[in-house]
């Protein structure tokens, strides 16, 4: 970056995540690196938009599917098991996975992602909840936890400028 | 020797991180914080932490699958 457009007057510790899915997997890697910037004295902005938007939800349900998850492999019997993706689509498959993961999660002294949002709450990072996803899927402020903002693209395109780490999860 | 000690066994990444930055807001500047932890993980990232935030880390040991910090406040 040259001096020109400014970049010199950006702070180093400052990063900002956009957050775009909601399902278990992919809940934790924004709200570990979120909390664990936060920790290491950045501020820290996360931006929830479309289904991340759920991970502000009160009441967190979060699910795992091995529907179009060509990767996933669940420890078993001291070898991996393989979720081909046609068991994703028989019921209750996807309830049955998402059982195991938080198992494994436990077993693993893996925080859950209640606690890491709690902690991410307590450690004031700015958490945005992308108005547009809010009508568009008709939840409305109270459904979500408190302590966030309302915000849109421009609100945070602006933090985005004044972030030295810009992330899209 | 250390003016407060975190026991994290069992807990893994982020937590020993997260746990031990809270344990360090109660401490004053210089004091040492104790970090036990099974995370093998746990060694590069408070490296990490300390180069990152300025503490500093005055020695880390491994015995029998247990991780020991010493970490000085900055």
């Amino acid at each position: 970056m040259s001096e020109e457009n400014g970049a010199k007057t950006i702070d180093p510790n400052t990063m900002s995540i956009i957050v775009t899915k909601g399902s278990l997997d992919w809940a934790y890697p924004p709200y570990i690196l979120g909390t664990t910037a936060a920790a290491m004295g950045l501020d820290v902005t996360m931006f929830f938009t479309f289904y991340g938007l759920t991970l502000l939800k009160k009441d967190l349900n979060l699910k795992v599917t091995p529907l179009g998850n060509a990767a996933m492999e669940m420890p078993m019997a001291g070898g991996h098991m393989v979720m081909p993706n046609i068991v994703g689509m028989i019921p209750g498959v996807d309830a049955m996975a998402s059982k195991m993961m938080k198992n494994l999660i436990k077993k693993n002294g893996v925080a859950s992602v209640d606690e890491l949002r709690d902690l991410a709450v307590e450690a004031d990072v700015r958490m945005i909840a992308c108005q547009m996803t809010l009508e568009l899927f008709d939840y409305k402020k109270e459904d979500l936890i408190d302590g966030i903002e309302i915000g849109g693209a421009a609100t945070y395109i602006e933090c985005a400028t004044k972030s030295h780490i810009n992330l899209f999860i | 020797m250390a003016d407060k000690v975190l026991d994290a066994k069992g807990l893994n990444c982020p937590l020993p991180i997260l746990k031990a930055k809270k344990a360090l807001k109660d401490l004053e500047p210089s004091q040492i914080l104790q970090v036990l932890s099974t995370d093998p993980g746990s060694v590069a990232d408070f490296q990490a932490f300390c180069r990152t935030t300025g503490n500093k880390l005055l020695e880390h040991k491994e015995e029998g699958g247990v991780y020991d910090f010493l970490i000085e406040k900055v």
